[in-house]
């Protein structure tokens, strides 16, 4: 593969919110890249900071926020853009779609609107030629009647048809990437395979990258190449998607993963990792998941792990595991 | 829309005929007007000649259907004290109540409505803490208190402005000064809120991520939504331009409803008392009905509730 640079890389990304008196750290230093036309699955519980690091790379956190690090857009850094250069590019080069598609949209507001401004925005087009794109768009994101759903508002649409929608204001920029920050939560199961089917064959039509926010390991595993495993602020693993679900490695994600049912062996308790998510104005000076891993070292709970490639597509931020085989779970299973 | 108009005529009709009751038992049960009017010492025959006169002397429902079938007749009965109709004697006051709530209302939403878009768009700044104070001082302070500090100001202090009286257009500046200030302050508080409420929902946040500028997200997004809750407080300022003012009405010698309402009242002028309270009353229903079809009007949602409800 000949190096070049990625899209968009986060280089050190860090997240503080001011929370009265203390400060909050939601993102921990996030190193990521996104190369043209990728697909990259982000997960991790809530809270994680998963969606904060996007919301923080467009700038479209309270001011309240502090970010620091990088996130290079071709080599520019959103951080320090101006406001007006961020507004350029949103929309444009980085579009986002939301988990609660009905309140995406604005209520009082026809969808016709909505969709024809952001083809305005980003295009230029007249009333005439805006309107015919918005139609356009509409049936691209698999919306029966465009023409009559123009005129609809929000409220006359169900959550599956309103995301349609976010999607299709999200096309109107042809943007480079798309953020889909858990698109599918807020739908039922059959429209949330629907959803995803669309933004696969979207990506794949219009060879825009896309980053795909979930806590859903199921719906991150069918739907990206590559995956990478946020916790507490920080991301812990990164690996292909057939590699991390086939061989975990970070004891976190051995551990989510030995949360989720088999559907095929036999019933069994699900497993759980004990203890909790440490509070994010109290993160642990090493790494920040030692408190809970059954294979923590002294070292662990002092210093900061450093990333390890395992294979070049495969790092992990552990320095346990080259001492570990197999899962972490089941030693300590088998130990109990 | 028919059975809604309907259904809302009938509610409307009925509110008017509660308050109007209302005041008709409770007035005469609380004073007697015979010997307000004529004074204590007025001699018995001439307080029963009174009372046979106004009917004050048969039971109180006969009087208030005597009362009622008048009124259906356009007959709303005459002031004990110069024997006009009362209700005219009521409209005839309303221009000079309107004179002083109507730009007095304006002020309010001149002031209030930027001022609390304002605080809502700088949170937590100095400005917005600023503005949050003036406005709680605004509308804490008894509307004697800031009356009498305008009038100390401006009329004995400075000599620019009429102490009271309703001579010249001057004299009307200080008791608008007095209602919008109050006015505005709450004004200000409502739209803070319902813009911070807005500011925080998603679809500000998706329209800035469509690549909007921060004034368009204001302007076209957050704007006519938090139009929608603000509509509620506008159409209660609205509904009480009629009533007047009658605290500071009484401060500035100002003389409109407020006025007539506390001169009436105190002398049981009956008739004149439920004329007032028929036309305030009818007033604020109006206003009422006007912020529900600005409901719909504004909010798409509602548009479609009552759309189905025919």
């Amino acid at each position: 593969m000949p190096p070049e640079t990625p899209l968009l890389a986060l280089e050190g990304l860090t997240v503080d919110f001011d929370a009265g008196g203390r400060v909050a750290r939601a993102v921990d230093g996030v190193d990521l890249a996104v190369g043209r036309g990728d697909a990259v699955g982000l997960v991790g519980e809530s809270g994680s900071g998963k969606s904060v690091t996007w919301l923080a790379a467009l700038g479209l956190l309270p001011s309240r926020a502090r970010v620091a690090g990088r996130a290079r857009l071709d080599g520019e850094d959103l951080v320090a853009a101006p406001r007006r250069r961020l507004e350029a590019i949103r929309g444009r080069r980085i579009a986002m779609i939301f988990q609660d598609p009905a309140s995406s949209l604005n209520p009082v507001h026809r969808i016709g609107r909505q969709v024809e401004e952001a083809i305005r925005l980003h295009r230029g087009a007249d009333d005439g030629a805006a309107r015919a794109e918005a139609m356009r768009l509409l049936d691209q994101v698999g919306i029966a009647d465009p023409r009559r759903r123009l005129d609809d508002y929000p409220h006359q649409l169900s959550g599956g048809m309103n995301q349609r929608v976010m999607i299709a204001i999200a096309l109107a920029g042809r943007p480079d990437l798309l953020i889909a920050d858990e698109p599918t939560t807020a739908l039922d199961a059959t429209i949330q395979a629907q959803i995803l089917r669309l933004l696969g064959d979207l990506r794949r039509a219009t060879g825009m990258a896309m980053v795909l926010i979930s806590h859903d390991l199921g719906v991150v595993s069918e739907n990206v190449d590559r995956v990478c495993v946020m916790y507490a602020g920080r991301v812990v693993e990164e690996a292909p998607a057939d590699a991390l679900f086939a061989q975990p490695r970070h004891p976190y994600t051995q551990g989510l993963l030995a949360a989720l049912p088999s559907l095929t062996g036999p019933r069994q308790r699900l497993a759980a990792i004990p203890g909790t998510v440490p509070e994010p104005w109290n993160l642990p000076a090493g790494c920040s998941f030692a408190p809970r891993c059954p294979a923590a070292a002294a070292e662990c709970l002092r210093t900061r792990t450093p990333g390890l490639a395992l294979t070049p597509e495969h790092a992990v931020t552990c320095t346990r595991v080259l001492a570990l085989r197999g899962s972490v779970w089941d030693r300590r299973q088998v130990a109990a | 829309m028919l059975s809604f108009i309907v259904s809302r005529a009938a509610r409307a009709a009925i509110t008017i005929l509660l308050v109007v009751a209302f005041a008709f038992v409770v007035m005469r049960l609380s004073g007697d007007p015979a010997l307000l009017i004529l004074s204590v010492d007025a001699p018995p025959e001439a307080i029963e000649a009174f009372r046979k006169a106004w009917g004050l002397d048969r039971p109180i429902w006969e009087q208030f259907l005597t009362f009622a079938t008048r009124a259906l007749a356009g007959d709303f009965g005459r002031s004990m004290r110069d024997g006009r109709p009362a209700l005219a004697l009521v409209l005839e006051r309303v221009p000079a109540t309107l004179a002083i709530t109507l730009p007095a209302l304006a002020l309010k939403l001149a002031l209030g409505i930027p001022a609390g878009i304002f605080a809502a768009l700088n949170r937590n700044s100095w400005a917005d803490r600023a503005a949050m104070m003036a406005s709680v001082a605004g509308f804490t302070m008894p509307s004697f208190v800031l009356a009498l500090l305008l009038v100390l100001v401006f009329a004995v202090q400075l000599g620019w402005l009429p102490a009271s009286g309703s001579d010249t257009p001057l004299h009307a500046v200080l008791p608008i000064l007095t209602l919008g200030t109050a006015g505005a302050a709450i004004m200000a508080r409502f739209t803070r809120s319902a813009m911070l409420e807005v500011l925080g929902q998603p679809y500000i946040r998706a329209a800035s991520a469509k690549g909007l500028g921060w004034w368009l997200v204001v302007l076209r997004h957050a704007l006519p939504n938090a139009a929608i809750p603000t509509v509620t407080i506008i159409g209660f300022m609205v509904g009480s331009l009629v009533a007047g003012a009658v605290i500071v009405e009484s401060v500035f010698a100002w003389p409109g409803i407020g006025r007539l309402l506390v001169s009436s009242v105190a002398n049981r002028d009956l008739a004149v008392v439920q004329s007032l309270l028929m036309v305030i009353a009818g007033w604020m229903v109006l206003a009422n009905l006007a912020v529900d079809l600005a409901y719909g009007w504004l909010d798409p949602r509602v548009r479609t509730i009552t759309s189905r409800a025919d």
